[in-house]
């Protein structure tokens, strides 16, 4: 619950959100944490919001060490997993 | 060493471990504890432990937002589903944390409570936009990263007056835990238990900067180094803070510089701020009473305040019997010396919640640990 991924911005829609992409998984995610998002951004996603704009190095390197870490999937299926509560 | 494999960069690593190994003073011994739950992780997914020096020890601490949440607030969760006949809506680590009489959200929604896993307090408010004729609540667990989404989705409904919604607050806070800590008898300089310094938080750190952290270094002469979560960075960190207790120096450093800065997310913070303020004291597993660590849902936004809306009655709330879990949170016992552990206690079977959650020390020795027993023996 404490982990975060980051993704790239695809879309910027209203109301502070926008849809991100990480390994061909897209969400969308609130950017209401965070001043001026464009599309293009990296941004660290926890709990459906983004919390930090990264670099792509940075972005890079973070996904990078999260797959050496084998925590890269888990997190993925985290944040596409259909939420149980879908209504 | 076989562990190290593991590690895509093991040049590295293999490095970062004979750096420490050079760099510890032979005659003294080093206690550091992580205080996240996803550190702990990561130290016994990689057997960190066996890359270090035989001078060099972790101690866990109560860095698991579910582990930390008391009984009573899990029972009052359950309560709120139960008899107010709401959509209690939580994070997925809740589920299958034992209450009083091993009672858990899981076996109340087999009852026919309607309890619902979200991934995000989004998912929350969209469940209470497409059922208006029920109260739905959201049971809001976590530290400062999982604070900011409750303080917008409260905020959200104010500004939509989705009537229906409201949050049952139980968020903690980092530096007050650690505080809270060093002031505990367990760990005075006679005490039973020993601390030389921090891992400090990750991604809390990169909501509240790194430094709310510089107090405590300031005060109990202890060092902090903020950590990311990889073992890589773990390593590193240990790095750090083996160089401090070296020079005698008790300092906020900060290795996870990719997302943490000094300030942290200052629009986040405000946002936290407008919605919420500190509460007098919070109840938390393993440590009791903590003055000033938790957060409440200030007056103005008082409609969306389960606890306002909703009585919950006073009961006598406990743990399951044996269960450890207050001193392992404590980081005075490890799980190992719960006579439950592996035994009784199994993530399958967990009678507490050191267990359940991923970030608990409990699952991390027995996913890690045990699995690591075989091999050793073959
Ligand atoms: S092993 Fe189980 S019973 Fe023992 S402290 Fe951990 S969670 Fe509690």
């Amino acid at each position: 619950m404490c982990l975060a991924i980051p993704a790239k911005v695809i879309s910027i829609e209203p109301d502070d959100r926008a849809v991100v992409t990480v390994e061909n998984v897209r969400k969308r995610i609130s950017t209401a944490l965070l001043d001026q998002v464009t599309i293009g951004d990296y941004l660290l996603i926890h709990v459906g919001y983004a919390l930090h704009k990264l670099s792509e190095e940075e972005a890079a390197h973070t996904l990078s060490l999260m797959a050496e870490a084998g925590i890269l999937q888990d997190e993925l299926d985290e944040i596409s997993g259909e939420p149980l509560c879908a209504t | 060493m076989r562990y190290i494999s593991e590690f895509r960069d093991r040049a590295l690593a293999e490095n970062l471990a004979s750096r420490i190994a050079q760099e510890v003073q032979p005659e003294r011994a080093y206690y550091f504890m992580e205080f996240c739950g996803g550190h702990t992780h990561a130290i016994f997914r990689y057997g960190v432990q066996d890359l270090m020096p035989p001078n060099v020890h972790f101690v866990h601490g109560p860095g698991c937002p579910v582990c930390v949440l008391p009984v009573r607030r899990l029972d009052d969760a359950i309560e709120l589903a139960e008899k107010y006949n709401v959509i209690l809506c939580t994070y997925g680590d809740m589920m299958r944390v034992p209450g009083t009489g091993r009672r858990s959200l899981i076996k109340a929604k087999a009852d026919g409570a309607d309890i619902r896993m979200v991934y995000s307090t989004l998912d929350a408010l969209n469940i209470a936009r497409a059922n208006p004729d029920k109260e739905v609540v959201f049971f809001a667990i976590g530290f400062e990263t999982t604070t900011p989404p409750t303080a917008v989705a409260i905020k959200m409904a104010q500004a939509e007056g989705l009537a229906n919604f409201t949050v049952f607050c139980n968020h903690v806070l980092t530096p007050a835990a650690i505080g809270h800590i060093l002031d505990s008898p367990d760990f005075a300089p006679d005490g039973p238990a020993q601390v030389d310094g921090f891992l400090g938080p990750s991604h809390v750190s990169a909501v509240i900067g790194s430094h709310p952290y510089e107090a405590a270094a300031e005060k109990y002469q202890k060092p902090v180094v903020i950590a990311g979560f990889e073992p890589l960075d773990v390593m590193q960190s240990v790095l750090m803070l083996v160089r401090q207790v070296n020079q005698g120096r008790a300092e906020v450093e900060n290795q996870y510089t990719r997302v943490v800065t000094r300030q942290g997310n200052r629009k986040a913070q405000a946002l936290v701020a407008e919605v919420l303020e500190l509460r007098d004291s919070f109840e938390w597993r393993g440590l009791g009473a903590v003055q000033n660590s938790a957060l409440q849902i200030r007056n103005i936004f008082a409609e969306y305040d389960a606890e306002k809306r909703f009585a919950v009655s006073e009961k006598q709330s406990r743990e399951v019997k044996s269960c450890e879990c207050p001193s392992v949170l404590r980081g005075v016992m490890k799980p190992t010396d719960c006579k439950l552990f592996g035994t009784v206690c199994t993530p399958d079977n967990p009678m507490g919640a050191c267990m359940v959650s991923s970030e608990g020390a409990c699952a991390a020795y027995w996913s890690y640990g045990r699995k690591r027993a075989p091999q050793d023996a073959a």
